[in-house]
């Protein structure tokens, strides 16, 4: 590798110099140019790099798949050989007539596309990855039996041909667990994200605004696994005194503690989102409830409010999404135990949880319970999926109702 | 209609006005609260680690001789040994291996005491085996019992032998990961916010790309675990556990990141540049390349280290790739099994001694610190050569 691209750079090099010493040869001959002489250089360098590059990509790619392939030395030879043909080529079409220049443009502009479908790859990356192992598992298990079931205890199996007692995998207290501690998160995140982003776009004074706004920046930026631990080490005992002086039992992994923390992990999304939405309100809005003798509050309820509502509610499902797929705060402070109650002061689990304590164990690749994190992979991402589309549809609808 | 226009304020105005009141102060606290949410994150961090970053030191007489070098429990007094930390004697045969000048000489040392003993004395626990305690006792009365830098905690690796776990493994396989996030992030990100903010085409096709960024921006991060695992280590082949393996997957997540703010700051950049670009000639990627792109420059920098700054503090999808290993050796390379701060957080969160409480939270602070130090980066990159049109 680093002797293909060390090679390559020298040559490339070479290939420059050249095709921008036959240009200007051209030039001093008296021949109109149409490009600059340093882009026929690039013309030939490029032509020459580019069939090195392609034989040795495509080589690669050959022997992950398992192809047999020609050893190093030899595609080496083979790169060099296409280099050297690329380039020759590329160095006779070169003569005062030759658009290097729209090439150059054409082979830019293909570069930056190519680059622009990398997201794309990582979207189906991702969907490819989780439905093939999430195939498995429901050939194994049924779909109705996992979205329907109550019990949820995998077998530990650390061999594929091992014996063992019947698994069970009904994930609804999984699902159960995830939506409780969501739903506490969000109960904490959006009163205080709307309100805070209410305070800062409408009353606070500019200072106190450029003061608070990366002061909230701060929690979104703190990194989740430090999150978690804040909420396993202060918050859950802290829970569990509250409780104890109420007379209930709580759990020291229960599911109020990591929805809290959630919920204040989540405040800055909201309101910074929703600051925004408020913003691009037109003033005339306003101004018009003011002339009608409103007061602020008035306004802001009978008039912005409902005008943000759409933005609002898009945050508010981005707040979901980010509620339901975050992981370190519930691996490291809600349970283990798949518990389906309505109570939050029970422990209880989570699809996350589920999915990493499936993969990080010592199972087999093959065994059901790390191919049901796959299966749960899958509906987290189409859970979430379905409710980031929405939202970012909504916001882009607003934004442009509103320019 | 009636005329009478009541100039004093009618009950139901000072209602009104109470409404008002009432509102403004919703929000203010709905601030405030939040506000006090960071002030107690913060006091509750450094009240639980500031203490990991002194140790406790016990003054003693080190023997070096060959029978110390074979049996390095013999090289303190009986009193001291079961003070020390057993990670003073481990080391004593490389010390003399080091610097032979020791062999057969008596030193007196500062060494690094115990874990239980370290916690003991910051009063973390109550219990201290009495043998313990009492020759304890006797050397503090000697003023033999100090405190001194926990210098460990930054130059050593993680260890079982609480009093000499230290960071530096994860600092390194944070530094490698960084590195490969942004040889492909930072390249691949900005010609993809170069493409859809100047070369794009404006149709279904370059709307699906943009729907798709934004969608991946907020794909929680353990999916993008769950493609590492089963892309790049099981499909690819990329060793288990290694910076390269954290780092592809951590730059699929940085990467749209980049590319937001790339495209936010190609967009800021006015129309009329690239227009005078073009009038005298230059094409379209001249025009970008010699004028847009360098005034768009400090805009993509921020981004790029706030996205940096988000991957150093990304744990989920390393978990599923394997990075959550017992590392006490720095990684050597990129294929190499690595661990990374936030990793080694949740390594020692999960252990069960009362040292590791302390050492997590100290972690914590490191990692918040270095964060701090990027964002402020970012911060004054923008705020110096931010240019407003």
């Amino acid at each position: 590798m680093l002797v293909f691209f060390g090679g390559l750079l020298p040559l490339a090099t070479v290939a420059y110099v050249m095709g921008r010493r036959k240009a200007l040869v051209a030039d001093a001959r008296g021949d109109r140019l149409h490009s600059l002489p340093g882009q026929y250089g690039v013309y030939v360098a490029t032509w020459m790099a580019l069939p090195a590059i392609a034989i040795g990509v495509v080589a690669a790619g050959a022997a992950l798949l398992g192809v047999q392939v020609p050893a190093a030395p030899f595609v080496l030879i083979f790169a060099l050989v296409g280099a050297a043909v690329g380039g020759a080529m590329a160095l006779r079409r070169v003569e005062p007539g030759l658009r290097a220049r729209n090439a150059i443009e054409k082979f830019v502009y293909w570069t930056l596309f190519t680059a622009s479908l990398v997201s794309i790859l990582t979207t189906l990356g991702i969907i490819l990855s989780i439905v093939f192992e999430a195939l498995k598992f429901f050939n194994q298990v049924s779909v109705w039996h996992f979205i329907t079931g109550t019990n949820w205890s995998p077998v530990a199996q650390f061999r594929p041909d091992q014996q063992t007692a019947e698994s069970q995998f009904g994930s609804v207290p999984l699902f159960a667990g995830t939506f409780m501690i969501s739903a506490i998160a969000m109960l904490v995140a959006i009163p205080i994200g709307v309100l805070s982003a209410v305070y800062m776009s409408e009353y606070a004074p500019y200072r106190v605004r450029t003061i608070a706004k990366p002061l909230l920046e701060i929690l979104a930026g703190i990194p989740t696994v430090v999150y978690g631990f804040f909420a396993a080490i202060t918050v859950s005992p802290l829970v569990v005194d509250v409780a104890a002086l109420f007379g209930l039992n709580a759990s020291y992994t229960n599911a109020l503690a990591p929805g809290l923390v959630m919920g204040i992990m989540i405040i800055p999304f909201i309101s910074s989102l929703s600051d925004d939405v408020i913003n691009s309100i037109p003033n005339s809005l306003r101004e018009g409830a003011y002339a009608l003798g409103s007061t602020r509050s008035e306004t802001i309820k009978n008039i912005v409010l409902p005008a943000a509502f759409p933005g609002i509610m898009a945050a508010s499902l981005l707040g979901v999404s980010r509620a339901l797929g975050e992981t370190m705060i519930v691996v490291m402070a809600a349970g283990l135990r798949p518990n389906l109650t309505w109570n939050p002061l029970e422990d209880m689990t989570t699809v996350t949880v589920r999915i990493v304590d499936g993969l990080t164990g010592d199972q087999a690749f093959d065994s059901p319970e790390t191919l049901a994190a796959f299966a749960l992979g899958l509906v987290l991402f189409v859970v979430t999926l379905t409710l980031n589309l929405v939202s970012i549809i909504v916001i882009r609808k607003f934004r442009q109702s509103y320019e | 209609m009636t005329d009478r226009i009541s100039l004093t304020p009618s009950r139901h105005l000072k209602k009104r006005y109470r409404a008002e009141k009432r509102f403004k102060a919703c929000c203010i606290g709905a601030l405030v609260l939040a506000m006090a949410f960071l002030v107690l994150f913060f006091t509750d961090m450094i009240r639980q680690g500031y203490s990991a970053f002194y140790e406790t030191q016990i003054r003693a007489e080190v023997t070096y001789n060959e029978d110390t070098v074979e049996f390095a429990m013999d090289s303190v007094s009986e009193e001291v040994f079961p003070l020390v930390s057993r990670a003073f004697f481990r080391g004593v045969p490389r010390q003399v291996e080091n610097n032979p000048d020791l062999m057969d000489t008596t030193q007196t040392q500062w060494l690094t005491a115990k874990a239980d003993v370290d916690q003991y004395l910051k009063g973390h626990s109550e219990s201290l085996d009495p043998e313990m305690k009492a020759s304890l006792e006797q050397l503090q009365a000697d003023g033999d019992v100090g405190y001194g830098f926990n210098t460990g905690l930054f130059f050593s690796g993680d260890s079982k032998i609480p009093s000499n776990a230290g960071l530096w493994s994860a600092f390194v396989g944070t530094f490698y990961l960084m590195l490969v996030v942004l040889a492909i992030s930072f390249p691949i990100g900005v010609a993809t916010a170069i493409y859809l903010e100047e070369f794009a085409p404006d149709n279904r096709f370059t709307q699906a790309i943009e729907i798709n960024i934004n969608n991946l921006a907020a794909v929680p991060s353990i999916l993008f675990g769950l493609l590492g695992l089963a892309i790049f280590i099981n499909f690819f082949g990329v060793p288990r556990s290694s910076a390269l393996a954290g780092g592809l997957t951590l730059s699929l997540m940085t990467l749209p990141v980049i590319i937001i703010s790339t495209r936010a700051a190609l967009k800021a950049v006015p129309q009329n540049i690239r227009q005078g670009a073009q009038a005298v000639g230059a094409s379209r990627w001249q025009a970008v390349r010699d004028h847009v792109l360098p005034l768009a420059l400090p805009g993509i920098l921020t981004g790029t280290i706030i996205g940096i700054a988000q991957a150093i503090g990304e744990t989920a999808p390393l978990l599923l790739i394997g990075m959550i290993a017992y590392i006490p050796d720095a990684p050597g390379n990129l294929t190499d099994a690595a661990t990374v701060l936030p990793a080694q957080i949740f390594t020692w969160a999960g252990m069960p001694e009362r040292a590791y409480v302390s050492l997590t939270a100290a972690g914590i602070l490191v990692l918040l610190s270095l964060l701090i130090v990027l964002n402020a980066t970012a911060v004054i990159l923008r705020n110096r050569f931010e240019r407003r049109w």
